[in-house]
């Protein structure tokens, strides 16, 4: 076995700990400089990323792959742990240490008069480690286990500026908010045990047989990750932490609520994929009722999402009110492709659903990390006492203004080409829904307006006449993503055939996943 | 080649920015027939608003939470009702989780 092959054959493994670990260097690699640190920090998500590369390449032409912790041979008592990657798994895993890379070299500049930056690069990699392990986790109490590990590391950083009381406000909502959901993920993982003495997804998926207790764990299940995830009406948490946190930990956060998300994906369409036809109420087909729950819930996300961002002031806690309706926008996507199921359309939401993550974390994070350069160079947060900053940030100024149009979903940038998907498949189901989120789109647009308006035109403020433009490694951040918006936007294809629609696949050929692991280990 | 299918439709966006290039130049050559009679500096580029003194920059800024004023103030009762649900009380958020449980409990049938 060559190097490569060996590095090929643990590279899941690899991908969990080389973060972890390193988290735990950084202290150490802090006391011989800072510099070091910071860069040491980069290097060790790079790392992980080649890790994350030469694994997604493999499972991209040889399909998914199956890892194991613990004991090889079905003996008892049996101590193992399943790690199953497929190309979902791979989208998700790429999207979490795209992030990571981003915050890092954002916080060079942004965070560099603070202290404490040794513990903030550690929580920083556990938080990564957290989501990439709920991401390539085959296991449901193995997920809980790093849903736990992100809750607490992500309270934390949202604790970073400890000097602004109201952080710690947030900390302490966010971690309640968290640890609820949590204990409800763990409470529904102790049913699923008792009923059927597996933790194994897949071999939960083979055994699940749509009991009474089974449904009250897909609902407890579906409600405390779409809480985590930021679904409204249990949303509030998202504003109130987002709103008070540095823009390079909301990157990681958000890197987090992704990977609730992709657990509700998970539990959906594999451990539930072979029940989903049975009739639930009223001789109705569950899908369909779950489709249509997630489909009210994603229409007042949307709203209140876009309602709410008009009204703000506070630049941070506007773009989290907009984060807020396009996680409705992904909801939206999938509860059309569970309604749906069985139908071309509803492949093509859920396409349109997984690529709106990819779009979700590009926009909404291009968009934090420039209220952050603003933060950053005026000092301060409300929109009320900025103006004319076009004068003197003009890199900044271009970089809003493609988040601006790709959030709102302006065509030719990459917010469009999710939201055609959805806008078109949803429309099958029922055209109201996609005037619904048409008008979302424009009020999206209304909102970004009034910010461009008032932060970047105007006059310019006496007090803000000696802004310069933000340093270059925050420059570098927002160019980075606002250039990936550009491509998204303008070849869409070429992310939708490598990367969305096997991922897409994998989550509907649920038979494949189970089979990966009934049939043989 | 660029083209991104959805099943009823297609979306280029190739074509797209092509289109926009070429209305670009179109507007572009319409505008050279135009007359160039602007003189920078003048009584040309003044305001005119009715015949009132034009204030400075600063003054005539519309503050970001004035603008879309219309909007808020009819939508009143819609907005101070969603902030009545954003109390900023920890227990207050919990309690609509409990709320959305209990609903889609109920819609599942398993209450």
């Amino acid at each position: 076995m060559t190097f490569l092959e060996t590095l090929l054959a643990h590279s899941p493994a690899l991908v969990i700990a080389t973060p972890l670990l390193s988290a735990f260097l950084v202290p150490l690699v802090g006391r011989i400089s800072p510099r070091i640190r910071d860069i040491f920090a980069l290097v060790m998500l790079g790392v992980t990323g080649c890790f994350i590369g030469l694994l997604a390449s493999d499972v991209l032409s040889h399909g998914s792959r199956v890892y194991v912790f613990g004991a090889k041979n079905l003996s008892v008592p049996l101590v193992r742990i399943l790690f199953e990657v497929d190309s979902m798994g791979m989208f998700m895993a790429i999207i979490t240490v795209m992030l990571a890379g981003i915050a890092v070299i954002y916080s060079w500049s942004f965070l560099q008069k603070q202290d404490g930056l040794d513990k903030y690069y550690t929580l920083l990699l556990l938080v990564t480690t957290s989501a990439l392990g709920m991401e390539l986790t085959g296991d449901i109490f193995n997920f809980f286990v790093f849903l736990e590990i992100s809750c607490i590391a992500s309270c934390a950083l949202i604790a970073f500026w400890v000097e602004e009381g109201e952080a710690l406000e947030a900390a302490f909502k966010y971690i309640v908010v968290s640890s609820i959901g949590a204990l409800f993920v763990l409470f529904a993982i102790g049913l699923l045990y008792a009923q059927y003495n597996a933790l194994n997804i897949a071999t939960l998926a083979h055994l699940l047989q749509f009991s009474f207790l089974d449904k009250i764990i897909l609902v407890l299940l579906l409600v405390s990750l779409g809480m985590k995830a930021g679904l409204a009406p249990m949303h509030m948490w998202i504003p109130d932490s987002y709103g008070r946190t540095p823009p390079s930990i909301v990157l990681l956060i958000m890197s987090a609520t992704l990977a609730s998300f992709y657990g509700i994906l998970r539990v959906i369409f594999t451990m539930y994929g072979n029940v989903l036809t049975t009739p639930l109420r009223f001789s109705l087909p569950a899908h369909l009722i779950i489709g249509w729950i997630l489909i009210a819930l994603a229409i007042v996300s949307i709203l209140i999402g876009v309602i709410m961002a008009l009204i703000q002031t506070d630049l941070l806690r506007l773009i989290a009110y907009a984060a807020v309706a396009e996680i409705g926008y992904m909801f939206l996507a999938i509860g059309t492709s569970i309604a749906a199921l069985g139908t071309t359309y509803a492949t093509v939401a859920l396409q349109g659903g997984v690529l709106h993550i990819l779009n979700d974390a590009i926009d909404i994070g291009l968009l934090f990390l420039v209220a952050g350069a603003i933060y950053f160079v005026a000092k301060k947060r409300s929109l009320d006492d900025i103006s004319g900053l076009a004068r003197n940030m003009k890199y900044t100024t271009v970089f809003f203004i493609i988040g601006l149009l790709a959030v709102a979903g302006m065509p030719p940038l990459n917010g469009f080409t999710s939201k055609f998907l959805i806008y078109e498949s949803v429309y099958q189901v029922n055209p109201i829904l996609s005037i619904i989120a048409l008008l979302g789109s424009i009020l999206l647009l209304a909102v970004f307006i009034k910010v461009f308006y008032a932060a970047f035109l105007g006059p310019e403020l006496p007090e803000l006449k000696d802004v310069k433009e933000a340093p270059r490694s925050m420059l570098l951040a927002m160019g980075f993503l606002a250039a990936l918006a550009v491509c998204i936007g303008l070849f869409p294809n070429i992310f939708l055939d490598a990367l969305v629609k096997p991922a897409a696949t994998a989550l509907l050929d649920h038979a494949q996943y189970i089979n990966m692991v009934v049939g043989g280990l | 080649m660029f083209s991104l299918e959805s099943g009823s439709g297609f979306w280029n966006p190739v074509l797209w920015v092509l289109a926009l290039f070429i209305l670009f130049l179109l507007f572009y050559g319409i505008r050279g027939f135009g007359k160039s009679t602007y003189k920078k500096g003048t009584e040309q580029t003044k305001v005119f608003l009715s015949g009132n003194k034009e204030t400075s920059p600063e003054e005539m800024h519309v503050k970001a939470s004035n603008l879309y004023w219309g909007f808020t103030t009819s939508m009143k009762s819609l907005y101070s009702l969603l902030r009545k649900m954003h109390t900023g009380n920890t227990s207050d958020y919990i309690l609509w989780f409990v709320v959305v449980l209990a609903v889609v409990f109920l819609i599942m049938g398993v209450m």
